[in-house]
């Protein structure tokens, strides 16, 4: 297992060396120059010299990347150019926010959508069945942020239930993380119907029955277990949605977020900002996935990692 | 899922065959008693008797093409004009017989402006994953064709690409080439590659272990004419379900793009931009964003569950 571990990681790397090229690279594709950019439009020749100086963007550009990237292994990307103040700083005050957000849409989302693929499985064609499925694509074809406008509106403005924008009290979340998970909770309950559906046909679960077992405990117990394997697959990639929907989510709430401090950092062209959190996103991205390969093993002691 | 079962039956190798090239099935290799039996049908129009079961596909694939066909007439048969028409004794006025959807808050017929916005977002939709199918169809033939290093390549950038969730890519691509439409359609694009690689390679890589395949090789045909007629053929029906699901998925994407002012600038009526300007009037007219989410809501929806249908229709282990 340890050893798998620290396989993995080290296969990671690759990967990861590939997106910082990627990521560095970015500000050389911005059209316009960074040093100008960086300095300011009121900037004189003189002044964006010595940015540019400054920022080492006269370094020959196989030097700049290694400056890059062992200033990125310290947390270190520089300074935004909107605020002044560190990219580290600006992300640190933004990452919990975002993800609280996702952690809660998530697992909403997943016991819903389990809970809804379950049901559906288990009385297949019936109403029970169609109605979750019929939720269920609905889910994947709302667009997040109309969703999140139209309930800000009900929930907040018609009814006044709930706070519109913020992320102060646990009441500011429930709006956002709905939002968020309702795609999510979808494709779970798509995914879960479909896995529970084969699991339902199996020789050990038909042995379990035979055995005079309830049918509560015959799904909980024997069919729950064994189409978890896909389901948690699946959820690995849907966190990579739910980061990517955090974006769009936190803009129509106005949550205090990196999804909103990455469009406005587009918007201004904020490039140090916007480096910073591509590669953040994409850390947080192959972290996920790395961690639900080791979830695996702890589900279906079957497999086993060399 | 693509891989035809040997055939038991008539029955069973008629299903099979929809998924195989239709230059393997030219010649049926059927027993004479079993096809007599059986009519033969073509894959068309085997795929055509499970399909026109599925009514909700059925609906939505119609409902798909009424869409396209208003969409490309919008500019004749739209009420007032999108983006130049101002009913100033109606501004923000809710749904009347006048203005079916309503008037926003400039005085423009939200009804005229959907319609004239279906074009934007069908096309979005349909361009952009045209152009990743064709890139993802080609490298994912030639990896799983050739293997090797080449195949080494196209697996490791597609990793890459699916290291970035697809919204922050796209945002990546807008920040580079500028806001725009045609830029937001090109950064759905390459992130719609690696999905079409990956599914392509694999199609290819069962495929090509098929007698046919090396029957094909021993009468001496070239690369060439073995992956694009006789390969490529056997990867359509899953890269058409595929396809089809992701014309939905593309459609919100590139409206969030939209939504985030990085697309489709205002005036134009793209849906999400539209949702974008409803924002600062949700107080006032609510129903200027209601309209807009139920286009896209309703196309979405459309579309996924043709793709639904297809696949049920093209998945030879669901025949009944």
């Amino acid at each position: 297992m340890y050893r798998y571990l620290l396989k993995r990681l080290l296969g990671l790397i690759p990967t990861l060396l590939i997106v910082a090229v990627l990521v560095f690279g970015f500000v050389h594709m911005l059209p316009g120059d960074p040093a100008r950019l960086a300095a300011g439009p009121e900037a004189g020749p003189e002044t964006i010299e010595l940015v540019r100086k400054d920022l080492g963007l006269d370094l020959p550009l196989h030097q700049q990347f290694v400056r890059f990237f062992s200033n990125a292994l310290q947390g270190d990307f520089g300074k935004s150019i909107r605020t002044k103040r560190p990219v580290s700083q600006e992300i640190a005050e933004r990452f919990g926010p975002t993800f609280w957000l996702t952690v809660v849409a998530m697992a909403w989302s997943v016991v819903l959508g389990m809970f809804l693929g379950i049901v559906s499985a288990v009385w297949r064609n019936q109403w029970p069945d169609r109605l979750g499925m019929t939720l269920a694509v609905s889910g994947i074809s709302f667009p997040s942020f109309a969703l999140g406008m139209l309930l800000m509106q009900y929930f907040s403005v018609k009814l006044g239930w709930l706070p519109t924008v913020g992320a102060d009290s646990w009441k500011h979340y429930v709006l956002p993380s709905l939002t968020l998970g309702a795609a999510v909770a979808a494709v779970m309950a798509r995914f879960t119907r479909s896995s529970f559906i084969d699991i339902l046909k199996e020789d050990y679960v038909r042995t379990a029955r035979a055995k005079g077992l309830k049918e509560t405990v015959v799904v909980i117990k024997h069919g729950l277990r064994n189409a978890m394997i896909p389901v948690v697959t699946m959820m690995g990639l849907q966190f990579g949605f739910l980061l990517g929907g955090s974006i769009v989510v936190e803009v129509v709430f106005n949550w205090p977020g990196m999804g909103r401090l990455l469009v406005d950092a587009v918007e201004m062209r904020d490039y140090p900002i916007i480096q910073a959190l591509v590669l953040l996103f994409s850390l947080e991205f192959i972290l996920i996935n790395l961690v639900v390969d080791l979830l695996y093993a702890w589900i279906n002691p079957t497999i086993r990692y060399r | 899922m693509n891989t035809p079962n040997a055939p038991e039956s008539a029955d069973r190798a008629v299903a099979a065959a929809t998924t195989v090239p239709a230059a393997s099935v030219a010649t049926p290799s059927l027993p004479a008693n079993l096809a007599a039996s059986t009519r033969m049908r073509t894959p068309m129009a085997e795929f055509w008797r499970k399909f026109k079961r599925q009514k909700l596909a059925l609906f939505a694939g119609v409902f798909i093409i009424a869409l396209v066909l208003v969409a490309i007439l919008a500019p004749w048969i739209v009420p007032y004009d999108a983006e130049n028409f101002f009913d100033y004794d109606a501004l923000n006025s809710p749904p009347t017989a006048k203005h079916w959807f309503g008037v926003d808050s400039l005085g423009r017929d939200i009804f005229s402006r959907i319609l004239v916005g279906a074009r934007i977002s069908l096309a979005a939709g349909f361009v952009s994953v045209a152009i990743g199918a064709v890139i993802g169809a080609i490298l994912g033939l030639l990896a799983g064709y050739y293997e090797g290093w080449w195949d080494r390549c196209v697996m490791r950038m597609s990793d890459v690409l699916f290291a970035f969730p697809g919204i922050l890519l796209a945002i990546g691509i807008v920040a580079i080439l500028g806001n725009g439409m045609i830029n937001v359609i090109m950064a759905v694009a390459v992130f719609s590659v690696p999905a079409f690689a990956r599914l392509v390679r694999g199609n290819v890589l069962a495929l090509k272990q098929q007698t046919y395949i090396e029957a094909v090789r021993s009468i001496g045909a070239p690369d060439r004419v073995i992956m694009l007629r006789h390969l490529l053929p056997g990867t359509v029906s899953s890269v058409v379900v595929y396809l089809t699901m992701r014309i939905g998925t593309s459609i919100i994407t590139a409206a969030s793009l939209s939504f985030l002012g990085m697309g489709a600038q205002p005036p134009t009526p793209e849906w999400g931009a539209m949702l974008n300007e409803a924002r600062s009037d949700m107080l006032n007219a609510p129903h200027v964003a209601l309209f807009p989410s139920l286009a896209i809501f309703v196309t979405v929806l459309a579309f996924n569950l043709l793709g639904d249908g297809l696949r049920d229709a093209l998945d030879p282990k669901l025949d009944n």
